[in-house]
């Protein structure tokens, strides 16, 4: 399977496992910054972790902080090998934005319809800097 | 739509400086949302200043080597540590010195020391109709919905470059068009002694976020101004459980005087009907405790408490002597009244701990406890206690956390919905 996205915040290329989230998520006080542990319990995907997965994301909600705990993940090393958003998110991607000015590789994030992401759930996804998505068998 | 940049903001973006950072953070986020340009803003609220880990000490440290100062009137929201001395934060170093590096990194770039989530009821009052850029969830939607200046929901590191830069992008919420409502939230079906009660707010705040998300929903069915804070309370919950940025109450907040005003095309989309039975089930989803048999603490102030809501405190714990302890989040705005009047002093010897500057989920205050039980009034804090502290959560009214407090047990009242 294959798809080419359209690139949000370009970034380096990335390769690791889908995490599909089934729920919007509030990266500050729902994913530790640092960690990457999905924390929020009322989260479907509680307990998951972030770093290193090719993140797949409905949505997110709550606190303006999610692009401070994204940068601590980049900055620390536990951030997801790329996202993807089906919209772009003006909170979570200033973590990516301030990251590049800070001089720090950070991930590439993609955009990608909200029904194409349960095709990716449990694969090896890997993303190209040029925005294309493709799944190991 | 790409966006058009003037001779001077093209100007400033190409330097070298803290100041053309900012301004690059600044062009890159409008780029991203399609934002056809920049506009000035009035005033900035700092959600920035917290500290999460190393990197956002590094990136306020390089603003200020580079020259930066905001060129608004910045509040900052709360820090990592309480610099009144009021409570103890267990935060160990390294993480201390970091954390108040990033404080003092953000007052050498000239922002206020305000250290609240609450600046609307510390003086900061942007105008009706003014562009501002303000961080901070409960900060943003009170802004927006309360006193009817515009903002959209600025992440951390935005604020602080808008501030900087005086620029914001033009998109959201600082366009009228995007400021009306496309659906009612009718609560006309719920009691009126609920609708009086104070936990109405935030469970109905809770419901709110869930069930609009980022949408722009105008409340029907409220019959009389239920005061600041239950407006602070339902906007902070409705942030924290939905992406909700402005909301309107009919007859209650500014840009609302009636629904049809505010509803495109005087219509709305969806009507959400709102019964006994979800307002019941919203409510109960503010609790996470299994067992309800103790509480080990309380924990009240998100956003910071008023000057009123610690004359109620006091007021409901009558010179008794506290069980376990009623965790008192605010600011020094408050704090400062509170020193004046001697209240500081009545709370304190009755076993509350009053908390400047942070509050319990932002930072280590409560002790480190494995399966400790939190009650709350607060639908902010329902929402982020059991992921940020591991304590579950069991919620609220004020007066029945104060009587669960004096007694070491939950106590509830039933107030039916």
């Amino acid at each position: 399977m294959s798809a080419l996205a359209e690139i949000l915040v370009p970034g380096r290329a990335g390769e690791g496992e889908a995490l599909v989230l089934t729920a919007p998520i509030s990266f500050w006080g729902g994913v530790d910054p640092q960690s990457g542990r999905i924390a929020d319990v009322r989260h479907p995907q509680h307990g998951e972790t972030i770093a290193g997965r090719v993140l797949f994301l409905p949505g997110t909600i709550g606190s303006s902080s999610a692009s401070a705990v994204l940068m601590e993940l980049v900055h620390n090393g536990h951030a997801p090998a790329a996202l993807v958003l089906h919209e772009p998110d003006a909170i979570l991607l200033l973590g990516l934005i301030v990251g590049r000015e800070m001089g720090w590789r950070t991930p590439v994030a993609l955009r990608l319809e909200r029904d194409a992401f349960a095709a990716y759930r449990g694969r090896r996804v890997s993303v190209a800097d040029d925005g294309a998505l493709t799944t190991a068998i | 739509m790409s966006l058009a940049l003037g001779a001077q903001e093209q100007a400033v973006a190409a330097g070298h400086d803290g100041t053309a950072m900012a301004m690059r953070i600044v062009v890159e986020s409008a780029a991203l949302l399609g934002a056809p340009r920049l506009i000035p803003i009035a005033s900035a609220h700092i959600d920035g200043a917290l500290y999460h880990g190393d990197s956002g000490t590094l990136f306020a440290e390089r603003l200020v080597e580079g020259g930066a100062r905001v060129a608004v009137r910045s509040t900052l929201n709360v820090g990592a540590l309480d610099l009144m001395g009021c409570s103890r934060v267990r935060l160990e170093e390294p993480a201390r010195g970091m954390a108040r590096r990033m404080m003092e990194a953000y007052r050498k770039l000239g922002c206020e020391q305000s250290w609240t989530c609450a600046p609307y009821q510390a003086g900061h009052r942007p105008a009706q109709g003014t562009d501002v850029a303000w961080g901070e969830s409960n900060a943003v939607v009170f802004c927006n919905s309360v006193l009817g200046a515009r903002t959209n929901r600025y992440g951390d590191f935005l604020d602080i470059a808008c501030a900087i830069s005086g620029r914001a992008p033009d998109y959201g919420l600082h366009r009228v068009e995007n400021r009306q409502a496309r659906l009612v939230f009718d609560v006309s079906g719920l009691s009126a002694s609920f609708l009086g009660s104070e936990i109405a707010w935030p469970v109905l705040g809770s419901l709110y976020g869930r069930e609009v998300g980022n949408a722009v929903g105008v409340v029907t069915g409220v019959s009389h101004h239920p005061g600041e804070d239950a407006l602070k309370a339902f906007g902070a919950a409705a942030a924290s459980s939905g992406a909700v940025g402005l909301f309107h109450i009919a007859g209650v907040t500014p840009e609302a005087p009636d629904a049809e005003t505010i509803l495109v095309g005087g219509r709305p989309e969806t009507v959400i009907h709102v019964t006994p039975e979800m307002a019941a089930k919203a409510r109960a989803g503010l609790s996470t405790a299994i067992t309800q048999t103790a509480i080990d603490a309380v924990a009240i102030g998100s956003p910071h408490l008023s000057s009123a809501e610690f004359d109620a405190l006091e007021r409901l714990i009558a010179g008794r002597r506290l069980h376990v302890p009623i965790y008192a989040c605010t600011g020094r705005h408050v704090l400062t009244t509170l020193e004046r009047n001697g209240q500081r002093k009545t709370l304190e010897a009755s076993g509350v701990v009053i908390v400047a500057d942070t509050c319990v989920v932002v930072t280590p205050i409560l002790p480190e406890l494995a399966g400790g039980v939190l009650m709350t009034n607060s639908g902010k804090f329902a929402q982020y206690a059991p992921g940020n502290t591991g304590y579950a959560v069991l919620y609220g009214s004020l007066a029945d956390c104060v009587e669960s407090a004096v007694i070491g047990k939950p106590f509830f009242t039933d107030i039916a919905a």
